[in-house]
């Protein structure tokens, strides 16, 4: 990690920098901690896809993101959000589908967006995203915009039809597109082993065959992370053209909360290993203390401040109302929300 | 005013919202260099440029979704499908992005999209080919679902498509492009949501859209000078949104109903057209509202068969004698 420090995309980086990074990956697991046991309380429904192992990865990636950079991720989503700059209150009241969450409630724990801060979302279906995120690409050379569309997927994802349409159009019509595989070893419960045939040298070297640009990154350091989207960054920004990166990580909790074999298909030693030796949030953090950094006391200070945030998130969701009855069918269509701008005469709804 | 034909009359809607607004950008396979495989595109390429006029890779779902993604940026596509039949392999995308996007996001993004291309049968393409899923899209909360039966609302219906700031699935046929009609010089648009009363009746509405729109007009033809029979003909135009009104105010005024498309008759469009119909003006009926629809197998190819399968003016004439 001292190594990787010293790359030249992260040699400018201030104490502040470094701190804020920090402040962001404590944030991201404490909202997910929190969110895990708001879950088991039951009042969370449907799925919980939790990020805790992969925080560094939505950290790095949005640390370098400028104002024409946009994020699109699949439904293990909330640390984009929050690395964006989402807030834990509208967040975690999306969780409980109340009418303060982000999406007001009609997303869940899948669906957050929020494009005033470039960020297009999560989604529920496995690859479903990498198209579109090849659309915001496209939009921005369309546009004549200097910028890039960071589309994050699964290992998983890469098998699915859609993936690979995307990345032979991006790769053909030469887009700002960074496709981010975030491998963390599994399909849901189905080891990487067990469910994509691959070369020795990994996922990403499907790139090969689509004549785009790929690379792999460990996830375990936020400094190699920035390391390696910064040189795909440059080159969706100078050249217009796609990366492929795979980013190492492991994810600690199963698929979603709701994954029974969460478990059984990995072994204890796995999970311990990477909790001790590999975690990113853990790695970061004795290397600040190691290099004079941060001190004991200041960790100590952020994180219950991030614990407190998670708490008052929690307190605020829970009081928060549950959207109105009314409000099903509102957000469907433009037009319906807009009645004085709408042209037709017709019904858009049938619910008698 | 001049006659041009239904192909025509939707290149002419392309071209003008091209020139109207710089974020309409046209995408499919062979619409550029190959002039289109229908030639709705013909000529665009040399027109407005590589930049404006975009050939695809034939993969469906990826250059649909990247459309999608793109209209959620401001971009306004227009996308062909060579068939409608092959938007089945861009279902996820036309259906839980393009669909559910604005909702998921609690109304944060919009989806100006256009999707367009020929549908139904009729040319004997046989089953992969032959497909009209009006029904299904309109089955989906989100979307529109626009039908074209002349070219005069080929063109306006297109231009509004282009405008609508939700995403609007329109759908042609092959069998109506060189079909020609009235169309003015002069720009206008018609409203979706706005149906068309094709041919003013008093005895029976034979509600219909698309290639329908043709059957119930030939039928209408043989019930006046061989039965004496007055049919009102009402084009829906669109499916979603739909015009209610203009349907009930018609049965209200004629006392009966025959419904002609070429859905399949299970969970069909006209289902939902019966059903509002008994519900709003069962009181005025005179008799049991009838349908006319394809018959319910895959699209079969036998030229000598197709025929038989789709809607024919001869049934609408039948349903219509035995409820009179």
């Amino acid at each position: 990690m001292a190594k990787e420090a010293k790359l030249p995309i992260n040699k400018g980086l201030s104490k502040e920098d470094q701190l804020a990074f920090y402040r962001d990956m404590v944030r991201i697991r404490r909202f997910e901690e929190r969110s895990l046991r708001v879950y088991q309380q039951g009042k969370i429904g449907g799925f919980l896809h939790l990020y805790i192992g992969q925080e560094s990865i939505a950290v790095g990636c949005a640390s370098l993101m400028g104002e024409h950079d946009h994020m699109i991720t699949a439904y293990r989503n909330h640390g984009h959000g929050l690395a964006v700059g989402m807030g834990m209150n509208e967040c975690m009241a999306e969780l409980l589908g109340k009418a303060t969450g982000c999406s007001k409630g009609k997303g869940g724990s899948m669906h957050y967006f929020a494009p005033d801060k470039n960020y297009w979302g999560g989604h529920g279906i496995v690859g479903g995203q990498v198209p579109l995120g090849t659309g915001i690409a496209y939009a921005l050379k369309y546009k004549g915009l200097t910028g890039s569309c960071m589309t994050f997927m699964g290992d998983g994802a890469i098998n699915q039809g859609a993936v690979h349409e995307a990345y032979n159009l991006a790769a053909l019509w030469d887009l700002p597109a960074i496709f981010i595989i975030e491998n963390n070893g599994y399909s849901m419960g189905t080891s990487q082993e067990r469910s994509s045939s691959h070369p020795e040298h990994g996922l990403a070297a499907r790139a090969e065959g689509y004549n785009m640009a790929w690379e792999h990154v460990n996830g375990e350091s936020i400094f190699a992370i920035r390391d390696g989207v910064g040189r795909a960054i440059e080159r969706a920004h100078k050249e217009s053209k796609p990366t492929l990166l795979e980013i190492h990580t492991y994810r600690y909790q199963g698929h979603s909360v709701a994954d029974a074999n969460a478990k059984k298909y990995r072994t204890k030693e796995e999970i311990d290993d990477y909790r001790k030796n590999h975690d990113p949030l853990n790695v970061y953090r004795l290397y600040l203390l190691d290099q004079k950094i941060m001190s004991e006391d200041e960790m100590k200070e952020i994180d219950n401040a991030a614990k407190k945030e998670a708490e008052d998130a929690a307190k605020f969701a829970d009081e928060s109302d549950f959207p109105s009855v009314e409000s099903i069918t509102e957000d469907v269509y433009w037009e319906a929300d807009n009645p004085d701008q709408r042209a037709s005469q017709g019904r858009l709804f049938f619910n008698d | 005013m001049p006659e041009i034909s239904y192909r025509q009359a939707i290149k002419d809607a392309l071209a003008e919202e091209i020139e109207r607004d710089e974020n309409v950008v046209i995408i499919g396979e062979e619409v550029a260099q190959y002039n289109g495989a229908y030639k709705v595109t013909e000529g665009l390429l040399d027109r407005y440029g590589p930049k404006r006029i975009v050939d695809a890779p034939i993969s469906e779902a990826g250059f649909i979704g990247m459309g999608i993604g793109a209209s959620m940026l401001g971009v306004r596509p227009v996308m062909e499908l060579m068939f409608w039949s092959f938007a089945y392999v861009a279902w996820d995308q036309m259906i839980n992005n393009a669909g559910c996007v604005r909702y998921m996001s609690g109304g944060l993004i919009n989806v100006p999209i256009v999707i367009r291309g020929p549908a139904n049968g009729g040319t004997n393409v046989g089953a992969t080919h032959s497909h009209t899923p009006e029904n299904l899209i309109a089955n989906m909360p989100g979307l529109k679902v626009v039908c074209p039966a002349t070219p005069y609302d080929a063109k306006g219906l297109m231009k509004s498509a282009i405008r609508d700031n939700d995403p609007v699935y329109v759908m042609e046929s092959t069998l109506l492009y060189g079909n020609k009609g009235e169309v003015p010089e002069e720009e206008y648009i018609i409203p979706l949501g706005k149906a068309d009363i094709k041919r003013e009746g008093t005895d029976v509405t034979i509600v219909c859209h698309g290639p329908s729109v043709g059957v119930a007009i030939t039928a209408a033809t043989i019930l006046s000078s061989e039965h004496n029979i007055s049919a009102e003909v009402v084009d829906l135009r669109s499916i979603r949104p739909l015009d209610e009104e203009t349907i009930i105010e018609s049965v209200k005024k004629t006392n009966r109903a025959v419904l002609v498309e070429e859905n399949r008759p299970f969970c069909g469009v006209d289902a939902q057209i019966a059903y509002l119909i008994q519900n709003k003006a069962f009181d005025y009926l005179d008799a049991p509202v009838q349908r006319v629809s394809t018959i319910d197998a895959p699209a079969i190819y036998s030229p000598a068969l197709e025929p038989e399968q789709l809607p024919k003016a001869a049934n609408v004439v039948d349903k219509v004698l035995a409820i009179m």
